[in-house]
């Protein structure tokens, strides 16, 4: 008889992203329900950017809402993350990662916006040195 | 495999079950791996956010990039990892044929991908419009080849895996591999859908 | 062939660095041929450069650090001195170029090569025995970390001999790091070995991240971690989310200054302030980083040595977590005076001024913990009381620059200087000298001697008001930092002062010296309770003094906070004398072969000798596949030969 307890957890919580049984998920089915739903957000996003009659802002911000469904998608999908009480680890881990995205890339823009929004101009700066 | 989640409460006996739990850790550290790589783009994204308009009197997004090449390479990757699923899906099941295959074609779609990133690049740089032209670009190509670096080095692992595949088969280190091999190319995948939307989209279109 | 690299890159001119380097050299020798004379180079290689164990890694990690400490140390006080010297007419013994190279080494290596490793350190060696675990999740990716970040120490050490180091301060801001104005090789060798060492910590954190989350003892629910091993999870999640950020960041001036591009130069669009702004995203979370653990490290202390569970244990977590997450929200009060405007400068003022709150009260649950305790008087708790002490005046410091206007007169002042460098003082380095005597006799069996300790703390202790009170005044009188010569005399008394506490801190490191190897010759004069020399409470107390390869026979039973001493409570049962058979990983040469290629590499690049650069990678990837095909990474340590090894420990209690 061996027991590896160093490879040994201990708690319910193990479950991990991408290692997923046929049982758990629907497999194949899972798989290619995600894979239509993601093609038909691609060909979306593809077509909102073509078109020529929206506002340049509520493109974008469908162009930003189809991306964070797809993301949504393939992390439900192909990654199999899910509000499963197994996979609480792995939500809270992703959450406060996708936290940590925003701050950074946001704040950055906020902060660089200000920024730029304060600078004194290039040549304005040239005739104060002179 | 590792079905039996609530058996891991207790130290486990008989090899098949603790293989799987040193499953469970390498899956998760990889894991948390990739969100750190996830933040690592998150910075390059801030800086083509921020850089976007820096174009020093050269192009801008909307007169270079071709949104029919980026929906080419949203497809091969899109559909690469799908076909990587499938493959994992095979290994699950131990069907060594099915999971082969699908590594192949993942692969095929990945050089494929590569390739047209390539093209598109030296096509900007044979114009003029390389990474040193202005601010822009310069965040442009860097964060669009740190994704190409890591659709390369995807592939580039994918090849050793298959080869060690093919000589030893179903191994529990195999299968682990394979697992976080898996894990990456979704991941890879999830960044590029901000990549087309935020770079070729937004940054092309307006 | 050489690239940029000729004989004029050794500075045969400046004597001081060459003395240096003749006697850095002549030391390096004697250790070599010691070990050569000793016949120990394969009990080096087996026992320690290979070695996969936590342990031995930790350990490998604090000698680094106190490496590291000696060579920043030398830094600081020839700055010191420097000052002291260059008032007026005089213009001290430094020329400008060597002394900007000076200070950039010194915040260089203090924080990323002194009190990283440190407190990786100490991190790896605690947090697998205070879970109970028999190693951390990845024991080979272990070993390549610290690797990693000794193939960094090692090029920016190189920098002393062979060209030259960055003139641009600890963070290389551009424009200043740029290729028009940083020509020389300095840059280079500052982002190079930062890059390397990064990546060895990155995955030193995720290792441990995952050690924490997933292999903790049975019946351990996170809710019954020591304090220590939940900062540690703190600031490895930060290590996680921050140092990509760095990578980034530095790759990008990389690029600029190998391909011309243009993310932060002057001309092409670029955005200096961007770098600011990115760097400091990394450099405020590397503060917690830094600083949770030896919150931790106290914790433990101040509930050992007082005899008492800690109070409000459960406070004392939320504050942990509260700070790990606005760590992320606070960076922009490193750079107010950029002109980012009152909204912005408002905004994470008040950040900065909430994130005070939660280290508040982290420091009223150490003196409630201290209140109607037994407090005994070691070593490890007056660098607890003198951190609580000086850390609460560099706290309260800190939150007066956090009002923007103020910021404004004390910005990249003496004031700043004095700051930063009284919470990392009194903070990390008193957090890491108590963790160090703490656990030194978990790691070697023997405890280190006491009266030296206290001689060193109180020289430490004093040493550093006089070196650093005086730049408060200098700050409020206007000495900006990095002052190579100044010409106003009412600054050099207070520079004098500083001097001098300079050097009393260099008698409490030269008493620290003598503490080790005093402590090392007289051992068995210290063995005295060695598995649990201190009545601790958690359970690395439970194992013998050094712990066995697997760290426990038996893997430890939790259910509750404080187990150990829980456990020490009862009565315990004898146990049945049944072993079980243990995995073990086996030693690994990848990590040691990965930083020799990293380093080649590394050098190769800095010095444009593109072949070497280019050949070191592939080499370096093609080391990573080959190594994946041993599947076979463990070995079994039979249930007889456990039986053995438990009964042959000599110090079991």
């Amino acid at each position: 008889m061996t027991t590896h307890l160093r490879h040994a957890p201990h708690r319910g919580d193990s479950h991990t992203p991408g290692l997923v049984t046929r049982e758990a998920h629907g497999g194949l089915r899972g798989y290619i329900v995600g894979y239509v739903l993601a093609v038909m957000l691609t060909v979306a996003a593809f077509s909102v950017a073509r078109s020529t009659n929206m506002a340049p802002f509520s493109v974008e911000a469908g162009l930003a809402v189809l991306a964070i469904a797809q993301m949504l998608v393939h992390l439900i999908f192909f990654l199999h993350i899910n509000t499963a009480p197994a996979q609480k680890i792995n939500v809270i881990a992703f959450a406060t990662t996708m936290l940590i995205i925003l701050i950074v890339v946001v704040g950055s823009m906020w902060i660089m916006g200000h920024l730029n929004h304060n600078m004194v101009p290039m040549d304005h700066l040239m005739q104060m040195q002179r | 495999m590792s079905s039996n989640v609530a058996s891991l409460d207790i130290p486990v006996e008989g090899s098949d079950e603790q293989l799987s739990s040193r499953q469970h850790i390498t899956g998760f550290g990889f894991y948390i791996y990739l969100l750190s790589d996830g933040i690592l783009f998150a910075a390059l994204f801030a800086v083509f956010a921020v850089l976007r308009t820096a174009t020093d009197g050269g192009p801008d997004g909307h007169m270079l990039f071709s949104a029919h090449n980026a929906f080419i390479e949203t497809a091969c990757l899109l559909t690469s990892s799908f076909t990587c699923g499938i493959a994992m899906l095979a290994c699950d099941r131990r069907n060594k044929f099915v999971a082969l295959i699908g590594f192949l074609v993942t692969a095929a779609l990945g050089l494929t991908f590569l390739a047209l990133e390539v093209h598109e690049f030296a096509d900007l740089i044979s114009r003029g419009d390389g990474p040193d032209r202005s601010a822009f670009l310069s965040s442009f190509f860097t964060l669009v080849s740190t994704h190409g670096l890591h659709v390369t080095c995807g592939l580039l692992w994918l090849g050793v895996l298959l080869v060690q595949f093919l000589g030893r088969g179903f191994t529990p280190a195999m299968v682990r591999r394979f697992l976080c091999f898996s894990l990456f190319w979704h991941v890879l995948d999830v960044v590029w859908i901000g990549v087309f939307t935020f770079v070729y989209l937004v940054g092309g279109y307006l | 062939m050489f690239g940029k690299l000729t004989l004029s890159a050794i500075p045969f001119d400046q004597p001081i660095v060459m003395i240096t380097c003749s006697v850095l050299i002549v030391g390096i020798l004697a250790i070599l041929a010691l070990i050569t004379y000793m016949h120990k180079w394969t009990w080096l290689w087996t026992e320690w450069i290979t070695t996969v164990d936590h342990k031995r890694i930790g350990i490998m990690y604090t000698l680094l650090a106190t490496v590291m400490l000696l060579r920043g140390f030398s830094d600081a006080i020839m700055m010191r001195s420097q000052q002291a010297l260059a008032s007026s007419n005089a213009h001290g013994f430094l020329p400008p170029e060597h002394y900007d190279q000076i200070f950039s080494a010194h915040g260089t290596i203090m924080i990323f090569f002194m009190a990283m490793p440190f407190v990786v350190g100490l991190m790896n060696f605690v947090v697998p025995l205070q879970i109970g675990a028999r190693d951390v999740a990845f024991p080979v990716l272990n070993s390549v970390s610290f690797w990693l970040t000794a193939a960094g120490a090692l090029l920016i050490n190189l920098s002393l001999g062979i060209g030259e180091f960055a003139r641009t301060g600890w963070l290389a801001y551009p424009p200043l790091s740029e290729l028009p104005f940083s020509p020389g090789v300095g840059v280079d060798y500052y982002l190079w070995s930062l890059q390397i060492s990064g990546v060895g910590t990155l995955l030193s954190g995720v290792n441990l991240v995952t050690t924490i989350l997933k292999m903790r003892a049975p019946g351990m629910r996170l809710s019954m971690m020591p304090i220590f091993t939940w900062t540690a999870l703190a600031s490895n999640m930060l290590i996680v989310a921050a140092f990509p950020i760095l990578t980034a960041t530095f790759a990008m001036l990389l690029l600029d200054r190998y391909l011309g591009m243009h993310f932060f130069t002057n001309d092409g669009g670029g955005n200096p302030m961007m770098y600011i702004n990115l760097i400091w995203t990394w450099g405020h979370p590397e503060v917690y980083i830094l600083i949770l653990p030896p919150f931790g490290v106290f914790s433990e202390v101040i509930a050992t040595f007082s005899r008492k569970p800690l109070f409000g244990y459960r406070s004392m977590v939320i504050a942990t977590m509260v700070i790990t997450l606005l760590a992320f929200t606070t960076w922009l009060h490193h750079f107010f005076t950029m002109g980012s405007g009152a909204d912005v400068n408002g905004f994470f003022g008040i950040t900065t001024m909430v994130i005070a709150i939660p280290t508040g009260v982290k420091i009223f649950n150490w003196l409630f913990t201290m209140y109607g305790g037994r407090v005994r008087f070691a070593s490890p708790v007056l660098w607890t009381i003198g951190f609580m002490v000086t850390f609460t005046i560099g706290g309260m410091t800190g939150v007066l620059m956090a009002v923007p206007p103020a910021d404004f007169v004390l910005h990249n002042s003496l004031f700043l200087v004095a700051h930063f460098h009284n919470v990392i003082i009194g903070g990390v380095v008193f957090g890491c000298f108590a963790g160090f005597t703490y656990w030194f006799p978990k790691a070697f069996g023997f405890r280190l001697h006491e009266g030296l300790g206290k001689a060193a703390f109180w020289c430490w202790f004093f040493g550093f008001y006089l070196a650093f009170m005086p730049l408060y005044i200098l700050g409020f009188m206007g000495m900006t930092r990095r002052m190579n010569h100044y010409d106003d005399p009412a600054w050099l008394p207070y520079l004098l002062f500083a001097e001098g506490g300079a050097v009393l801190i260099l008698i409490g490191i030269l008493l620290q010296v003598t503490q080790l190897v005093w402590s090392i010759r007289h051992r068995e004069t210290l063995r005295g309770g060695a598995a649990d020399p201190w009545d601790g409470r958690t359970l690395e107390w439970s194992t013998t003094s050094p712990p066995p390869a697997y760290n426990f026979a038996r893997v430890p039973k939790v259910s509750g906070l404080d187990a150990y001493w829980g456990a020490k409570q009862e009565v315990m049962p004898a146990s049945s004398e049944s072993f079980e058979a243990i995995e073990i990983p086996k030693n690994s040469g990848l990590g040691f072969f990965m930083s020799f290629f990293a380093v080649i590499g590394g050098f190769g690049m800095i010095w444009h000798i593109w072949w070497m650069g280019v050949l070191a990678i592939i080499a370096f990837i093609a080391l990573i596949a080959w190594s994946s095909w041993d599947e076979n990474d463990e070995f079994e340590l039979s249930a007889a030969e456990v039986g053995r090894l438990e009964r042959t420990q000599p110090h079991v209690v």
